[in-house]
């Protein structure tokens, strides 16, 4: 990842990853973001469903989402780049997605030590009081 | 939920197969769908796998007969080394399958089942007041 530039951009972060690998596959979008937390949207989509009668969403891109946002949300914190790797990743299912609507996940680290990122986050389908999902979770810096 | 069936298992190029025990085991080709950080797969890819072995598993193990609403509750994945660039195989253990709760521990390695690149814990609620 060292293609990318020293001072932080989340916007321009995400729509460079967006183009390639699992992000692009998923359909990850920026959304909006602020000193130590992110939030990116995951467009519904067909081809992410686990059923075509209940057509909800699969939680495994709604992990990825809260994956990537939480992880974006440690280079705001620590206001570098530096390379880190998922420790351990927690989510509850609240409830489902509704079919149809954009999932829109928050990201938010609030500590760090040398090593450890310690991170959490809600994703919700349109009304931010009633989320979907919680995560928590913790990254380690592979360069520390 | 039905492998064969599943949108989101032919989006990441899902496909089951048989170990010698005759045990489910979900394989996920490496491709650029699933990469992450150059060279790795995407922990939020190898997440999807253990859930999805997870399900599969406890669909089988539950039979045809007793089909009861599944409803996911919670799923915590601990990553132990870089899924580099191969194929990435997955199955899961019931670990308890009650009337109400059942709890799975599903494990994901490339090329040696003892060498885990991540594994997940997952809890779930089954409703057999309603029927999936």
């Amino acid at each position: 990842m060292e293609e990318f530039p020293p001072e932080f951009d989340p916007a321009r972060l995400i729509k460079m990853m967006s183009k390639n690998g699992h992000n692009k596959l998923i359909g990850t979008q920026y959304h909006a973001h602020g000193d130590s937390w992110c939030e990116l949207a995951l467009p519904y989509s067909e081809t992410l469903i686990t059923d075509s009668d209940t057509r909800i969403l699969a939680s495994g891109p709604i992990f990825t989402l809260m994956d990537m946002v939480t992880s974006m949300s440690i280079w705001l914190k620590t206001g570098t780049f530096q390379p880190q790797a998922t420790l351990d990743l927690r989510i509850d299912y609240l409830r489902p997605a509704r079919p149809g609507n954009t999932v829109i996940g928050r990201g938010e680290c609030y500590h760090v030590t040398k090593s450890i990122a310690f991170i959490r986050g809600t994703a919700h389908d349109g009304d931010p009081d009633k989320p979907i999902a919680h995560v928590a979770g913790t990254y380690f810096f592979t360069a520390s | 939920m039905r492998l064969e069936t599943s949108p989101y298992g032919r989006t990441m190029g899902f496909t089951a197969e048989r170990d010698a025990d005759g045990r489910l085991v979900i394989a996920m080709p490496y491709s650029d769908g699933v990469r992450g950080r150059p060279g790795f797969v995407h922990g939020g890819a190898l997440a999807g796998l253990l859930e999805t072995v997870a399900y599969a598993t406890l669909s089988e193990a539950l039979g045809d007969d007793d089909r009861p609403h599944i409803k996911p509750v919670n799923l915590t994945a601990t990553y132990m080394r870089g899924a580099v660039e191969a194929t990435t195989y997955a199955r899961a253990t019931i670990e308890r399958l009650g009337k109400r709760v059942a709890n799975i521990e599903a494990v994901a390695w490339q090329d040696d089942p003892d060498k885990p690149v991540a594994i997940a814990q997952i809890n779930v609620m089954l409703d057999r007041s309603r029927r999936s």
